[in-house]
């Protein structure tokens, strides 16, 4: 059934449906709104995204999609008003809430879940579209990791006229510049910067054509890197955007070279870790790809500092608090990686949820190669509705029992955390999706940090 | 004591973290004072029969399983001969399918199974995603754990089950089994992993992995705490949200 809509009216009164469920304690009511539209009348998604004079771009990844998108927003916050789904809020019901709330951006910035890519492609036909790598996320939502890289090769070849950009350094993703002219590949190529063998958690590491196991020049992150297949010959593609000669600065940054058709700059990022090298990388190809001058793209990647709980740094009385989001085990292995490059970190809060958002399915936790952070932890803080599964991995992982404390409440276990923490430390936290939303509340709630939604856009 | 493992195509199939089974096995043998040794058997490798106490197969998906299925037939006899000499074995999700007759998949291809186990299996677009319980009676315990999988596995009449679903799917969402147990030999939709969290199972193969190995195979009882406190959630999340049709 479809309703006949009167736009304005309609929208205010999602918009007040929004209200209504922050005032009422429902945390964001990011996607309430969203989510009445979509009910009430799928096809209003397309006229609201329709009146975006510049149109809409989307990004979508198993790793690095919020992060990446707010690192876009940065670059392209001084040309024009953007509206950009900053909270997460990922679903169709989500786009749709941003684009119910977009009244006088000139442009639409949505992060997509990877599985819903499809359906919002179809509905917002996004300019241009950035893909940023398909790992082994969410098992109990998808199925297979090959469901969803069929759900993309579908919706790259629905959109001939988007502006592709892809990286060349996952072979399913860079694949996909086969369906499409004119593609731009990005990624690494520092091979410095590799790891000394391809990780237990890699996940596309036989070739798409053949089966045989590629041989990596360089492996980055996961799967992503310089692969060839020694029996097809079957190989990286050329890429247009690249990062060269990178430099990691511990906890406090990383900086490359951005190297592109249009031209090369340094960026210093106040982000650490290979993962965001990626992240940023993919965020320039992009603006790039809209026509962003390169001194512009460096610049904006430069200013941004962080995602909202995506190593976010938040102050809490003399201590510092570092939030690091994990999820899957390639995104928790760099997280890992990063925090063991600064300094080991001696108190850790480890938080695992098993809701939806988090994945049911807690076996991920087992694929983590969390083993670099036993040698330097004193006292790890297991904490979340799977606490006593996390305390197990870590128990078996060869951290001693005695050195566990189980406390399933999250609140009380960052006080933990915190009392554990010398003045003047660092206290890392490492928490699932819903457990991140649901600390970040806590610290909200004592000052320390806004409510995501009070920084919406 | 040496307690010798041989894990079938570590690196293909190893999806839902079959390697912290391997971990709970080694550490509790160690805990014993006895010693895990754990060798790979992959694509083109022979299978050492008589030299191996436990047999390890974990899942992959759809695509790694189509690329070992043709080698682990070459491999079929020399497990069955295996099995028959008391050799124990556990098959996880997609290494449990493999370990029976054949799999047909959705558009009806068939691709045979080694035939150890007394099964086939027979995909549908429907997955069976969820926590699972299952009541062991024969050994008096409960195995709490996660499903995920698209095929449906009938056992021959008269085989055995692992468990008897309390909550979830199970083999086929409607017998009400889960899982199968032919001699030492384990097959099982569950991970989690299945025995951090299942350590009387872990124990359990190991004591009959001890018995092949000639071994003595009582094992000093562990304090257990967190598994058991990690069986109690993961058993609640099965009563509270295990799938049905």
């Amino acid at each position: 059934m479809r309703f006949p809509i009167p736009l304005n009216l309609e929208s205010a009164a999602l918009r007040a449906a929004g209200k209504v469920s922050r005032l009422t304690g429902r945390g964001g009511g990011t996607t309430l709104p969203g989510k009445l539209l979509w009910k009430l009348d799928p096809d209003a998604i397309d006229l609201l995204a329709g009146r975006l004079p510049q149109g809409s771009v989307l990004i979508s990844a198993t790793n690095g999609k919020t992060t990446t998108t707010a690192m876009v927003a940065e670059i392209l916050r001084p040309r024009m008003r953007v509206a950009h789904n900053n909270s997460g809020a990922n679903l169709v019901s989500g786009v749709a809430s941003t684009l119910l709330r977009a009244g006088g951006a000139e442009l639409g910035l949505f992060e997509v879940d990877e599985g819903a890519l499809p359906e919002v492609a179809r509905r917002v036909r996004p300019k241009a579209l950035l893909l940023g790598n398909l790992f082994r996320d969410q098992l109990d939502r998808y199925g297979e990791l090959e469901i969803v890289a069929v759900r993309w090769r579908d919706a790259v070849a629905e959109m001939p006229d988007a502006k592709l950009v892809l990286n060349g350094d996952d072979p399913q993703v860079g694949d996909l510049a086969r369906l499409h002219g004119g593609a731009r590949l990005f990624g690494l190529d520092d091979p410095r910067r590799a790891r000394p063998a391809l990780q237990h958690a890699a996940d596309s590491k036989y070739c798409l054509r053949c089966g045989t196991p590629y041989d990596y020049a360089a492996a980055y992150v996961g799967h992503l890197g310089d692969y060839t297949c020694p029996n097809c010959g079957h190989a990286r593609p050329a890429l247009d955007v690249v990062a060269r000669d990178i430099e990691l600065q511990g906890l406090d940054g990383a900086s490359f070279t951005l190297h592109a058709p249009e031209g090369e700059t340094r960026v210093q990022l106040a982000l650490p870790g290979l993962y965001n090298v990626y992240n940023a990388v993919g965020a320039g190809a992009l603006a790039l790809a809209l026509g962003v001058p390169i001194d512009e793209v460096a610049a904006g990647l430069e200013r941004f500092s962080a995602a909202f709980g995506r190593f976010e740094r938040i102050t809490i009385g003399d201590r510092q608090l570092l939030m690091l989001l994990i999820k899957n085990p390639a995104g928790a292995n760099e997280v890992v990686r990063t925090l063991v490059e600064g300094s080991t970190p001696r108190v850790a809060v480890i938080a695992l949820n098993d809701e939806i958002a988090d994945g049911r399915d807690v076996s991920w936790i087992w694929d983590v190669d969390f083993e670099p952070l036993l040698e330097g932890l004193d006292t790890l803080v297991a904490t979340g509705e799977r606490a006593a599964e996390l305390a197990l991995r870590f128990a078996y992982g060869g951290l001693p029992r005695d050195r566990i404390e189980v406390v399933p409440s999250l609140e009380k276990a960052l006080d933990r955390g915190l009392e554990l923490t010398p003045s003047g430390g660092d206290l890392a936290v490492l928490p699932t999706y819903t457990a991140m939303l649901a600390l970040r509340k806590i610290v909200a709630s004592r000052g320390h940090v806004t409510n995501y939604w009070e920084t919406a856009a | 004591m040496k307690i010798r493992v041989g894990h079938l195509y570590p690196d293909y199939l190893n999806i839902y973290a079959d390697r912290g089974n391997i971990a709970v096995l080694s550490e509790r043998a160690r805990l014993r004072g006895h010693e895990l040794a754990v060798q790979a058997i992959g694509i083109h490798d022979a299978v050492p029969v008589g030299e191996i106490d436990l047999f390890y197969i974990g899942g992959g998906q759809d695509r790694e399983q189509a690329l070992v299925a043709h080698d682990l037939a070459g491999k079929a006899s020399a497990l069955r001969e295996a099995v028959e000499s008391d050799a124990a074995f556990l098959a996880v999700c997609g290494g449990y399918q493999l370990l029976g007759r054949y799999y047909r998949d959705v558009a009806g291809h068939e691709q045979p199974g080694i035939g150890l186990l007394p099964l086939h299996t027979i995909a549908d677009k429907r997955r069976m995603i969820g926590d699972v319980l299952l009541d062991c009676a024969w050994a008096g315990q409960t195995l709490a754990g996660f499903e995920n999988h698209a095929g449906r596995t009938i056992l021959d009449e008269g085989a055995e089950p692992l468990g008897r679903v309390v909550s979830g799917f199970g083999n086929d969402g409607e017998s009400g089994h889960e899982g199968a147990r032919y001699r030492r030999a384990y097959g099982t939709y569950l991970h989690g992993p299945l025995l951090p969290r299942n350590p009387w199972f872990a124990d359990h193969l190991l004591s009959e992995a001890l018995a092949h190995a000639g071994g003595p195979t009582e094992l000093r009882p562990l304090r257990d705490e967190l598994e058991h406190d990690a069986h109690t959630i993961s058993a609640a999340r099965a009563r509270a949200r295990g799938g049905k049709f």
